[in-house]
């Protein structure tokens, strides 16, 4: 006798236990500790921490644990856990002017206020596998860079072309308007900026990266100059409504890009440069750069360009950047479909019995 | 499982009230405007998105402690992500679960309706995964949302006729469209076409939940629900020659076995709680009884 298919319960719970085994792997070699996760594997932490958009070292590195390093995994349980916290305060905008930048670089100026500083980067390094790094034990020190005054006056190089009038104007929003949260409430169209940006900053890396690409090969092409990249550290104040005043609640590493863009012009607006944005948290200089382009790009309808590229297309970009979202449902093809693939062969079926029946009659008539 | 059980540092349900609140907001404005897809700021959950997260958050927010729920993924209670979402239930919220369609109060579902007609009283919720039935004909939202504030549905139309004209037939097996309360076109999900005429009039709450597209559509009790049709071309559902080899069923949505690498197959009722139930009543389909080596349903 036939039996339908049962045991899911014990499945799971089998799959359950051989994951952990399979997290744990070889026994002999010591468990991964949190700590080491932490700091020395920073940039997976940071990425975890920006697409996951909770900034908690400790908690991005256990989702990197627990995900087997896995990184759309970890930010995924990052995320889940992160609706469940309540909401306190909303944040002052942090000051990346005031940052304590550990690299800041223009490709705009050669030299400029508050000068070049390259920090931590993989720039220039030359891809060679480091097979001093296959053994335990062999520690260099960094030296501190002499040049670099950490307390320097770092001005926007975006703010030095302002003086001339050459870029357009950053006109904020009504600084009392809420803003809008994508955690809370739905998409909508058009979207405004702040929602834009917020998809942008959680959007997985690889997308963004693509689909600024694109805008570089032609698909919406928008003439972009890395103005500035910084990354370092930025106090993050709230107002405690008993209060009435900022109080700093802690310090944020993040990484800023500005993207300056030619533009020349449009009926109402006289040929200047124009902006493109990008802000993740921790060292995210990939990720911030390609925001940057896709940010701009999509602001092609408000300066009056035509919107020809995907890269340009709010809808198909804003609705295709999480990974999150991208991941479940692209999986979810892995659930059982056979009650409509059922459907779908009874329907088959039929229109080739129906076709080869039409067939026959048309011989037959012949 | 009882609510001794049930998880340490989290809400009833999983959902904190507010959240509640703001999901049940959504779902009296879908009961008030049947049909219509209301957008609502869908949460992440602990579950893929994909995986039934809406339907499990529409869940969420209208279980209470003295609910019954029962899970089905393709009519089946014991399917892997059924069993997945069943057990949530068990752990956030402690109810009491049934495989049962008469015992439910809540039936959370993906992809059928199950064969016993529901009830006034029970609420059927849906999982959904892409909620507008016009998407694969026009991508965008912001057009799909103006055909239907100003019920434009022609294009629909023109492609279940395009069907007809190429194929003789509407080519449509799942996720067949429907006309709720004569105004809003809807995707019933991808439950197969069979079960479209469940749906009209159905005395139970029906609920949907896409939680990656962050809609909640309704069907509330008793409310004409329409599969498109053309007067020449009447809907119709699918038809088996065979009936269901476990318990004889000729009445049920059947899913096709595949015995052995020679083609043979049997057909089984989809909905094991309906299979089940007939067999303990006596009812014996022609695999059913001798308990030798399984043999194709010819």
């Amino acid at each position: 006798m036939y039996v339908a298919v049962k045991g899911g319960e014990k499945a799971i719970e089998n799959a359950h236990r051989l994951l952990a085994e399979e997290r744990r792997g070889d026994r002999q070699v010591p468990e991964l500790t949190i700590a080491q996760i932490k700091s020395q594997m920073t940039l997976a932490v940071d990425r975890v921490m920006t697409e996951g958009s909770l900034y908690d070292r400790d908690l991005a590195a256990l989702a990197i644990k627990q995900a087997r390093g896995d990184l759309m995994e970890a930010i995924f349980l990052l995320r889940a856990f992160r609706t469940t916290l309540p909401r306190f305060a909303m944040s002052e905008p942090i000051d990346t002017t005031n940052m304590k930048a550990r690299r800041r670089i223009s490709s705009t100026y050669k030299d400029l206020p508050g000068g070049q500083m390259l920090g931590p980067t993989f720039d220039y390094t030359h891809r060679l596998l480091d097979f001093s790094l296959m053994d335990d034990g062999n520690e260099t020190q960094a030296e501190q860079d002499q040049n670099a005054d950490p307390d320097a006056d770092l001005p926007r190089v975006t703010t030095i072309l302002n003086h001339e009038g050459l870029i357009e104007q950053e006109r904020p929003d009504d600084e009392d308007a809420p803003v809008v949260d994508l955690t809370r409430e739905p998409l909508d169209f058009p979207a405004g900026r702040d929602a834009r940006l917020q998809n942008l900053a959680r959007g997985d890396e690889g997308f963004l990266l693509s689909m600024g690409y694109s805008t570089q090969r032609g698909y919406g092409i928008t003439h972009p100059f890395a103005g500035e990249i910084r990354m370092g550290e930025v106090e993050v104040e709230i107002v405690p409504e008993d209060l009435g005043f900022p109080v700093v609640i802690g310090e944020i590493t993040v990484t800023e890009c500005e993207m300056i863009n030619q533009f020349k012009g449009s009926a109402t607006q006289p040929p200047q440069f124009t902006r493109g944005y990008g802000l993740t948290f921790g060292h995210g200089e990939r990720k911030a750069m390609a925001m940057a382009l896709v940010d701009r790009a999509m602001r092609a309808k408000e300066l009056g360009e035509e919107v020809v590229a995907p890269a340009q297309d709010e809808e198909f970009v804003l609705y295709h950047s999480d990974n999150v979202e991208a991941s479940g449902f692209v999986q979810h093809l892995k659930l059982p479909h056979y009650v409509d693939f059922q459907g779908e062969l009874e329907m088959v079926r039929n229109l080739r019995k129906e076709q080869i029946e039409q067939q026959q009659m048309l011989k037959a008539g012949e | 499982m009882s609510a001794t059980e049930t998880l340490e540092g989290y809400n009833f349900a999983y959902l904190d009230e507010q959240t509640k609140r703001m999901i049940r907001r959504a779902i009296l404005k879908a009961v008030a405007v049947p049909g219509y897809q209301v957008p609502f700021g869908s949460r992440e959950m602990p579950l893929p998105y994909g995986w039934g997260t809406g339907g499990i958050q529409i869940t969420a927010s209208v279980i209470s402690a003295d609910d019954t729920l029962k899970v089905i993924d393709q009519g089946a209670d014991d399917t892997t992500n059924a069993v997945s979402i069943r057990r949530f239930f068990a752990r956030t919220a402690g109810v009491d679960t049934t495989e049962k369609t008469e015992d439910a109060s809540l039936i959370q579902t993906r992809h059928r309706i199950p064969e016993r007609a529901l009830k006034e009283g029970q609420i059927l919720v849906y999982q959904v995964p892409i909620p507008e039935p016009l998407r694969w004909l026009e991508p965008r939202e912001t057009e799909t949302r103006k055909m239907h504030a100003l019920e434009e549905y022609g294009i629909m139309h023109v492609k279940l006729y395009e069907d007809i004209a190429r194929f003789g037939r509407i080519a449509t097996a799942y996720d067949y469209p429907v006309l709720v309360n004569g105004r809003y076109l809807m995707r019933p999900s991808p439950i197969p076409k069979f079960d479209n005429p469940k749906m009209d009039n159905m005395p139970a709450l029906q609920l949907f939940g896409a939680g990656r597209e962050k809609r909640i559509y309704a069907v509330p009790p008793y409310t004409d629900v329409k599969s498109l049709d053309f007067d020449d071309h009447p809907f119709e559902v699918q038809k088996w020659d065979d009936c269901c080899a476990l318990c004889g069923a000729e009445d049920s949505y059947l899913d096709e076995v595949v015995m052995d690498d020679k083609g043979r197959r049997m057909f089984v009722c989809s909905d094991t709680d309906y299979c089940e139930e007939r067999r303990a009543q006596g009812h014996v389909g022609p695999l059913g009884t001798s308990p030798g080596t399984p043999q194709a349903a010819e």
